[in-house]
Parts: C-alpha cells; structure tokens; sequence
C-alpha cells in the first residue's frame, strides 16, 4: 500500500463521534458476550467441581452464586447466552448469503434482541418454578 | 491492536464562537459545530460554533457550510464539487453518520449540526481527510477490465442479463464514506481493504466479461484482505448511493467457497 506520510497529522475522531447505529451496537454485542460466555462457563464448571468434591464446597459455590450478585451474573450469562446464539444462526444466514437487505439486517437485530430478552425471561422462570 | 481512544495530538478543544446573525429569525438560526484543524499551528484540533440564518442559504449541510465559508469564516476547509450526490468530495460525518454534505437536508438534522472529517483517518486540514491509503487500495484490486482474449472489433458485449449483475455495483462513487464507517476498517485499515475496495473488487469479479476471476480472488485469500469482515453492517448503513458492500463481500466469500468444492 501506498506509504502515507501522516506527519504530524491528527487522526479524525471515530468511537468518539459516530452515533452509535444497531448494526455496530449488536455486532459488538455479539464479541463482548461470546467472550463473557467464557467466563460464564468457568463458573458452571466451578459450580460442578465442588459439588463433586464435598459438600461444604458445594455450599459455599452455591451460597456465591445464588447471592444477590450470583444471581446477577447467571441472569446476565444466560441472556448472553441466548443472545449469542440467537445473533450466531444470524451470522449462519449471512454467511450463506442471505439477509443483507437494510430493512431486513434492522428486522433481525431487533428480533434477536427481543428473543433473547424472551428466551432469557423464560429461563429464569423454568429456574424459580 | 485497536486503539479506542485518540492519540494525544488528536483530542478536540473547545473553539472559536462565532457571533449570531443580527437580525435574523430566531427559529430560523441554525446552530453548526465543525470540526477545524489547522496545519500551520501546532495546536490540537478544535470544535467551532457557528450560527447560519437558514433562510439565507440553500436547503442542504453543503449549502451551510458554504454559506459559512462566504460569509463567516473563509478559513473553513472543506472538499466539494458536484452539489448533487454524484462526485462523492463532500463525504464527511454530519449528525453522527458519514454522509454526503450534498444530499443531506438541514431538515434531516434536529438540533445542532455537528460536523466532523471522515472517521479514523489522517486530517490534512479541517474536514479535508488524507484518502492517498484509501485509493491506494482501490487501485490494489485492479479496478479495469482484465481479459486475455484478444479485443473484438468493436466492444466487448454482454447480455442483458449479465449487465444486471452490475446493478448496485457500478453506482458506486468511491466517497469513502462506508470505509470510513467501518470498526473493522478503523482497527485493521492498514491491511484491510475495506468495504469501499472489497464492492469495487466483486463489480469485476461478477463482470461477465473479465477474464481474471481467478487471480482477483488469489488476491483477496488472506486473512485481512477481505475476511476483517465481520458482517457489522455499517457500511451499507450510511452508504449515501443506497448500496450494500456487506452484500457484495458476502458473494466474494461465497465465490471463495466455491471455487474450492
């Protein structure tokens, strides 16, 4: 590539400035709770392990994660959850070649966010009944 | 590695506030914050405030700006040549999205006009982006008819419908402002050809009468060249000419695919 010569230049402004659009906002969305799935995991292994180990150790994963906060994470984590795989099989569409329409790209966006929040509603139900 | 915030040289300071038109209807006084930096002094860039009495000039943000340059502040840097969508200098970011100063109405805007250069890219001077990297990509990708045959006499033809794969393609006017839009392109533009190249590599690519199909894909088989994108979708977004790039290199990634099966 050409070898630009920026000087002393500075660099326009860009996160700073650009209103925030769905298609950016979901797509990083996407990032952020694929990584934080991550973690999610490392607790329910955690959670698994003590409960194999002894009972006193399952009590305190258990009295941790059903705490107030625990409670907050695992509620996150399973939004994240549904969300990410709602916004993957998005991702499948597209990669197939499908789905790039404007109109359509909003439609999905919002759908997938809206099922997930749904999805997620009903996963907390199914765990308090 | 992405850099999120902006190197120290490029921070924005509160500018200049230029007087208020005398006279002028209240409701009918636009409030503009630009961008401006200057070359020649060695100071951070910095947002001036200017009042446009929008009975005074035409209906579009190129209108304004222009009637600042005339009548306010001649200093004020800006590219501009056609006024109506079709020459792409006056790309720049008006109310948050890069757009085209040209075709976009005062009347779209609510509030404050805020006016910054394209994103994530050198500033030569005020709203006037350095776009050398950016044409040099394009230029990477061959943008001609590329044959080995010899040339008929008179033109090379194509039917009809071969021509309609063209469509949605051939409008593009290369204004940078879907590149420019990209957070992929912002954090991998050195290597990342960007949506603008990417729909200009897949118009000759589609091109029935282009006769190296092959070697612009060989071309684009890297990891940065053409799979940074991640399907973000902001390019077709802000595209001023209604394109969608996202679309055109989704088909490169399927023509990828399938000249290996």
């Amino acid at each position: 590539m050409a070898d630009v010569n920026r000087g002393d230049r500075p660099l326009s402004p860009h996160l700073q400035i650009y209103r925030p659009q769905i298609t950016m906002v979901l797509s990083i969305l996407h990032r952020i709770t694929g990584v934080a799935l991550t973690f999610s995991m490392i607790l329910l292994v955690w959670w698994f392990f003590a409960g194999a180990s002894s009972a006193a150790d399952f009590e305190t994963a258990d009295a941790i994660l059903t705490s107030p906060v625990g409670i907050i994470v695992l509620l996150s984590s399973a939004f994240g959850l549904t969300y990410h795989t709602f916004n993957g099989i998005r991702h499948l569409f597209w990669d197939a070649g499908f789905g790039y329409d404007l109109d359509t790209v909003t439609t999905t966006g919002w759908a997938v966010v809206f099922g997930a929040i749904a999805a997620t509603v009903i996963l907390l139900l199914i765990a308090v009944a | 590695m992405a850099e999120f915030s902006l190197p120290k040289n490029s921070r924005m300071v509160v500018g200049k506030t230029w007087p208020k038109p005398d006279g002028a209807d209240a409701a009918k006084v636009r409030t503009f914050k630009i961008y401006r930096w200057n070359p020649d002094t060695k100071e951070n860039p910095r947002i001036d405030t200017y009042f446009v009495d929008s009975s005074k000039c035409g209906p579009m943000v190129l209108d304004a700006i222009i009637y600042i340059k005339n009548e306010i502040d001649q200093t004020l840097t800006f590219r501009r040549s056609c006024r109506e969508g079709i020459c792409g200098s006056c790309a720049m970011n008006i109310d948050g999205a890069n757009t085209l100063a040209c075709t976009k109405g005062l009347d779209e805007v609510q509030g404050v006009v805020r006016i910054y250069p394209l994103p994530h890219m050198p500033v030569v001077k005020d709203l006037v982006p350095d776009l050398t990297h950016f044409y040099a990509q394009h230029a990477s990708i061959n943008p001609y008819l590329d044959t080995q045959t010899p040339a008929p006499e008179k033109e090379w033809r194509q039917s009809i419908e071969d021509r309609k794969q063209l469509d949605g393609l051939y409008e593009c006017i290369l204004c940078a402002c879907c590149s420019t839009s990209c957070p992929s392109y912002w954090w991998n533009g050195d290597r990342y050809l960007g949506p603008a190249a990417l729909l200009q590599s897949y118009r000759w690519l589609i091109d029935s009468r282009d006769e190296a199909t092959g070697e612009r894909l060989d071309h684009l088989e890297d990891p940065f060249r053409l799979y940074r994108c991640h399907t973000i979708m902001n390019c077709a977004k802000t595209c001023p000419k209604g394109l969608n790039p996202a679309k055109a290199i989704a088909e490169i990634k399927k023509m990828m695919v399938e000249r290996r099966v």
